[in-house]
């Protein structure tokens, strides 16, 4: 897994609440057996005026002008800045691959769908949960300073705008030291194999029926 | 202590505890379909790993199968490579039971599970695929988990979790007649918010779901992620342990008697303390149908499409705004008065022999309407699919003018053929009204099977109450 330490980048704001993972990645494009490829059918739907399928050349598909991702502004951003419940339905893991693959390392909301929160971390793309009266005020300085940039400062848990003002968040320790390492999580937890196994042959000797 | 359910299946699966409360737990089943799991078994060849223990899992393909002309194949190239995928890689591992495309068991995930008695009571239970939380109707511990995720539980055995909060949704009383577990389910999202739930393990009690039959628990827990839970799940009784009573994998024998007994203790302590609770009158509980792009945006048959003005956060506003426009609707339209293309009866929510049934009874002796294109009626599993041709649904519902399919997700997510056209109008008895879920500009609401059958005889939305 890729490292997450510090990060700076261009945000990108996408204000609409209860952004679910369909909208983030269609289903037509969970037919892929890979992980990588889906950046350029992110918010298909939202993105393009036409019908996207597997397969098709997406640099010549219509763009749709009214879509904040497609402003020119925000080419290149890192940071995508959202609402309330981002990442709500499906537990597709092709929603955080395509974001990751539109080059987005990090996501700032109000809150997250469980299961995408947790299926970021997995990526190497940290989710940030910041108050509202913050993320009301990004939303501000977003649409008001074209080039509007954050960094992110994960040892610190920090989140610095550029006129100093600074923002603490909070990160489970053990999310935090993975993705500062860029630990894969099945390696570490190997290391307690020995654990797993004693508890697995204690659990079939007392619940046989739950191993037949 | 008292403890709650939740603390009671938790306790029980923690391998190992973190400092910060990550804490590894076991997993009991694992429940694998085409979609999410390519990814993992590759992750776990490239890194040199084995299974843990592939005797855990329980695998089918289901989201891209087609539902009719099953002579023909998967037409769709990538379609067949994904499940060709599952093939070769449930060969190549093992299972403990495999239900390939055209078994006569192949199914939704989250039906054949239970109906093979593959599904325990204080198991752990993980598949990639959110609504993993259906099978917290047998007081299992049950998520949805991503694809990494479905690597680390076959490479370990077990999930890094972090405990939730608990939260006992009671639904006190008794359900009027022509209500369902759909439409409490609904009610119940209608009132907390497709986030209300987001971080908690929802419990839930109370007369009406101990009045449910096991299917109806299991369309409630299904939505349990429809109100932003990870988790949701219904205390054992007796209703619990005659439904498993002699299926494939339960116990059997004296090992049945040692398990009946535990499972009477999968109940949450009286004295227990839950973290929040939510209590809703079943009496007052109407049929639900939806409205907008959310399962929140819901009210009941008798109500009227809302106003933008109605909600006084900007944000909610917006949304609905966008909803209606999303929606083709106008605000204060009654529901009564929307008329439908298309009819999907199916989904891991309803596509149980009990909602067949109900829906069939509403439709025998009727047809369905001039402007209604399309009706499918799309079995759970097969073994849903050969019942209901004993019990003559099949016919109920060709000779009113529905098709009948051969089972799999189909239309809720429309992976395969099965799906709307750009603006058809679709009532649904499926989970999500998301914008483009049935198909790209397709327009979702979900009800219950009965009110679905009565949609599709009358042509619009109408109260199933008014034609019993």
């Amino acid at each position: 897994m890729e490292k997450f330490v510090l990060h700076e980048g261009l945000v990108a704001p996408l204000d609409r609440s209860n952004v679910d993972t369909d909208a983030i990645i269609p289903k037509q494009f969970l037919k892929s057996i890979k992980r990588s490829g889906f950046g350029p059918n992110a918010f298909d739907e939202w993105r393009y005026l036409d019908h996207g399928e597997p397969g098709m050349d997406n640099s010549v598909r219509p763009r749709n002008p009214n879509f904040v991702l497609n402003q020119d502004r925000y080419v290149g951003a890192s940071i995508l800045l959202v609402r309330v419940n981002f990442g709500c339905g499906s537990s597709r893991e092709h929603a955080p691959w395509a974001l990751q693959d539109c080059g987005f390392r990090a996501l700032i909301g109000e809150s997250f769908a469980d299961i995408f929160f947790n299926n970021c971390f997995k990526n190497g793309v940290l989710p940030i949960v910041l108050p509202k009266h913050e993320i009301d005020a990004l939303f501000g300085l977003t649409e008001f300073s074209p080039g509007f940039r954050l960094k992110i400062d994960l040892p610190q848990q920090q989140v610095a705008r550029p006129d100093g003002h600074t923002i603490p968040f909070e990160i489970d320790a053990h999310r935090k030291e993975s993705l500062i390492n860029g630990w894969d999580d099945i390696g570490r937890t190997l290391l307690l194999a020995e654990k797993i196994r004693e508890f697995e042959e204690r659990r079939i000797s007392q619940q046989p029926w739950l191993f037949a | 202590m008292a403890k709650t359910l939740y603390e009671k299946l938790w306790n029980a699966h923690v391998v190992h505890n973190e400092p910060d409360g990550t804490a590894l737990i076991y997993i009991d089943r694992h429940l694998v379909h085409e979609v999410t799991s390519p990814q993992a078994f590759e992750g776990l060849k490239l890194a040199g790993r084995k299974p843990w223990r592939t005797s855990s899992i329980v695998a089918t393909a289901d989201h891209n199968t087609p539902t009719r002309r099953w002579e023909d194949g998967i037409t769709d190239a990538v379609s067949r490579q994904q499940v060709e995928t599952l093939d070769a890689n449930i060969r190549e591992v093992g299972a403990l039971a495999y239900f390939p495309f055209k078994d006569k068991h192949q199914g939704i995930v989250h039906v054949i599970g239970p109906e093979h008695g593959a599904t325990l009571p204080g198991m752990t239970v993980v598949c990639g695929d959110s609504h993993t939380s259906t099978h917290g109707a047998f007081a299992c511990l049950a998520h949805g988990i991503g694809t990494s995720e479905v690597e680390h539980v076959l490479a370990t055995q077990c999930l890094l979790q972090k405990k939730s909060k608990t939260m006992l949704v009671r639904i006190d009383g008794k359900v009027g007649i022509g209500v369902t577990a759909k439409d409490i389910v609904l009610a119940l999202i209608g009132r907390i918010g497709t986030a209300g739930g987001s971080g908690y393990a929802i419990e839930f009690g109370g007369e009406a779901i101990g009045a449910l039959s096991m299917e109806g628990r299991m369309t409630v827990c299904n939505m349990a992620i429809e109100a932003g839970a990870r988790v949701g799940f219904v205390a054992v009784d007796e209703t619990t342990i005659a439904y498993l009573r002699g299926r494939n994998f339960a116990p059997k024998a004296e090992l049945w008697e040692r398990a009946v007994s535990e499972w009477r203790d999968l109940v949450s302590d009286v004295d227990a303390k839950f973290d929040e609770v939510i209590v809703l009158d079943a009496a007052r509980i109407e049929p639900q149908v939806t409205w907008g792009t959310s399962p929140e945006m819901v009210c009941g048959i008798r109500g009227d499409v809302p106003a933008p003005e109605d909600f006084s956060d900007p944000v909610k506003r917006e949304g609905v705004a966008r909803a209606l426009q999303y929606m083709g609707l106008s605000p204060r339209t009654p529901l009564s008065q929307i008329k439908i293309d298309k009819v999907f009866i199916g989904s891991c929510t309803n596509s149980r022999i009990e909602d067949l049934r109900a829906a069939a009874s509403v439709v025998k002796g009727r047809s369905i309407a001039s402007n209604v294109k399309l009706a499918l009626v799309v079995p759970g599993s097969g073994l849903v699919k050969r019942q209901a041709e004993a019990e003559g649904l099949d016919r109920i519902f060709v000779a009113a003018g529905f098709e009948w399919r051969q089972p799999g997700c189909s239309m809720c997510l429309a992976m395969n053929d099965d799906r709307l056209e750009p603006g058809e109008r679709c009532a649904s008895t499926s989970n999500r009204n998301f914008e483009g879920r049935q198909g790209a500009g397709g327009r979702t609401h979900l009800l219950s099977p009965a009110m679905a059958a009565a949609a599709a005889i009358a042509g619009r939305f109408v109260d199933v109450r008014e034609i019993f």
